[in-house]
């Protein structure tokens, strides 16, 4: 019995003098066998430190520095050299940006034109997409092929076209200016009906056997079953309008009704530097909280965009 | 009639999608055509112009020296954006630890809003106390004029521009990568392949397409690149970053009334651009047939 529970302990000493083995799930590059070498080893560990201290470097210093220069004194943020901590630490910067670029506003506005955008493209591409996928009228594949082929066209291009039209239309300071346009996107319908097609065709002619009409079978049958997909376009479709600049400057010219990012564009020249960094801080933070709690989402539309062609 | 009644249902649920498309995708593309024809000023009707607007643009003194801008921002955004983001992924997919963190960090950027990058690495770029001469200063550097003299403010866009974009690369190539099976790898290694030889031939290989598509993405993107001199530079220094389409902007909205010569400008663009659209749409068939 004693001599079991020594040698026990024996391996335990063991194995507590040799590192644990480096954890490989799947096989890479580099061999497992390799990796757990003495120098295989050494150098994982130190590639994997340099990575760490240069992406924190390179990624979150630079916002660190955005958060910590709102917090500083307009004295503070001219000295040479810069202090790397705030020395008093206030908000002062923040209400004097709240006041000026009048924010509140500003975000009302843009969080407005974003869930109106969302609300108008689900309603048009998940429709649309029902239609191609599961309808399938004569013509369907032609008209997929135009949606898809405006994916081809660079943005830039179109944009004074664009802008003409909406125009001539007198959607200008209208958000149905922003909202019709973005709804025209072939890429939401491309990955809607893609996602739908894998829907199995039983499933939807069970409903229509209990006497299911088309729409009853589109919000009882297909939306339950494509929360995932749906999930990913609503993330994106949000995030974007949130980001977007150009066509916002264009087209939302007044000043009160400007969205985040063109309001502190156009007033950024005319604040001390601590103010527009309280701005840009109050700015990122709804996309960066919502990349926080959707990460695995975004990441997975991510790479659902990258066969977008 | 059963046919006629599933079209017409069908047709009632794409009706929207058809309008919207219609009205602001498919007809502005025929607008920007017909537009680089025509003067005018959005009030009175439009008249002919003939072939005017393209003799226009070409005459402006900033022409040259856009599209020589552009190319050499495409260049040097690749350069940066291009190799940087597959190393950093290939870097990555070799790492045990911290890979969600790392994931996360280096994403974090592309879900800021671009005036949000754009303005803060302006105050990074102030020769006095911003936050890249003092880092240089901290070298016993000397430090640089960044956006304010025309040898480097093209380059300072470049920098801005890969950070705020090369996450989404990054994590692309970083699922490419993930999908190599790795009898690939296992084989290459029997044969005696070391490190660089496998990546050269099994990595690069198999992560052909994705590269290449990438790569036309990238160039009709940066070819696109407004917003970074529109707010960093305004074009300047003595026109060293005037782009494309910063140069378009300016015509339709700063020259007064030149839409006509912001259309013309618009369709040479899109023919640069359509060489690379057309051939990026073929690499897409293949990568569908070779998943499908």
């Amino acid at each position: 019995m004693i001599s079991v529970g020594a040698r026990a302990s024996a391996r335990r000493a063991r194995e507590r003098g040799r590192p644990r083995p480096i954890e490989v799930r799947f096989r890479t590059i580099v061999s497992p066998h390799q990796l757990n070498s003495r120098w295989g080893r050494r150098i994982y560990w130190a590639v994997l430190l340099t990575v760490l201290t240069f992406s924190t470097l390179a990624f979150v210093f630079p916002l660190y520095w955005m958060v910590t220069g709102a917090m500083k004194s307009g004295e503070e943020l001219a000295r040479m050299p810069p202090t790397l901590v705030p020395q008093a630490p206030t908000l002062d910067a923040f209400a004097e940006a709240w006041e000026l670029f009048d924010i509140g506003l500003l975000l009302r506005n843009t969080a407005f034109y974003a869930l109106g955008g969302w609300l108008v493209t689900m309603a048009v591409d998940v429709s649309a997409a029902y239609a191609l996928s599961k309808l399938r009228p004569a013509l369907g594949n032609v008209v997929l092929g135009a949606m898809l082929a405006t994916l081809m066209v660079p943005p830039m291009v179109v944009l004074i076209p664009l802008y003409v039209t909406v125009s001539d239309l007198g959607l200008l300071n209208d958000p149905w200016g922003l909202w019709l346009p973005a709804a025209a996107n072939g890429f939401n319908i491309f990955l809607l009906k893609r996602f739908f097609d894998s829907i199995p065709k039983e499933l939807v002619e069970a409903a229509l056997i209990d006497g299911a009409g088309p729409l009853r079978v589109l919000w009882s049958v297909i939306l339950p079953v494509s929360r995932p997909i749906l999930g990913v376009v609503s993330i994106f479709t949000i995030v974007t309008s949130f980001k977007d600049f150009v066509w916002p400057l264009l087209v939302m010219t007044d000043s009160d009704r400007m969205t985040i990012s063109v309001g502190l564009s156009q007033t950024a020249g005319a604040v001390s530097q601590n103010a527009i960094m309280a701005g840009l801080v109050i700015a990122g933070i709804p996309t960066v909280v919502v990349f926080f709690f959707f990460q695995r989402h975004i990441m997975a539309g991510l790479t659902a965009g990258s066969i977008k062609g | 009639m059963r046919v006629l009644k599933r079209n017409l249902t069908a047709y009632g649920f794409l009706c929207a999608a058809l309008a919207c498309f219609a009205v602001f995708a498919w007809y502005p593309m025929v607008r920007e055509f017909v537009l680089s024809f025509q003067r005018t000023n959005l009030v009175d009707p439009p008249e002919w112009a003939g072939l005017d607007n393209f003799a226009a643009v070409v005459r402006d003194p900033a022409f040259g020296t856009a599209w020589l801008n552009t190319v050499a921002f495409t260049v040097l955004a690749l350069i940066c954006g291009y190799v940087v983001p597959f190393a950093t992924a290939l870097v990555l997919n070799e790492l045990r630890h911290a890979q969600g963190y790392l994931r996360f960090v280096v994403y974090l950027p592309v879900m800021l809003p671009p005036i949000v990058a754009v303005l803060l690495f302006r105050w990074f770029f102030d020769p006095g106390p911003g936050l890249f001469n003092q880092i240089l200063g901290l070298f016993h550097l000397p430090g640089l004029a960044w956006l304010d003299s025309s040898s480097t403010a093209l380059i300072s866009l470049v920098i801005v521009s890969t950070w705020m974009n090369m996450g989404s690369a990054t994590l692309i190539y970083l699922a490419a990568l993930q999908n190599i099976p790795s009898e690939l790898y296992e084989a290459a290694e029997l044969d005696g392949a070391g490190i660089l030889a496998r990546i050269r031939h099994v990595t690069i290989p198999q992560t052909r397409l994705i590269l290449l598509l990438m790569l036309m993405l990238q160039i009709v993107a940066t070819m696109q690149v407004f917003i970074e001199p529109y707010m960093l530079t305004g074009g300047g220094p003595e026109n060293a970053t005037v782009t494309v389409a910063y140069l378009m902007y300016q015509f339709a909205f700063t020259y007064g009334d030149g839409y006509g010569q912001a259309g013309a400008l618009g369709m040479m663009l899109m023919l640069a651009l359509l060489v690379f659209a057309a051939f990026q749409l073929r690499l897409t068939r293949d990568d569908r047939e070779v998943t499908a």
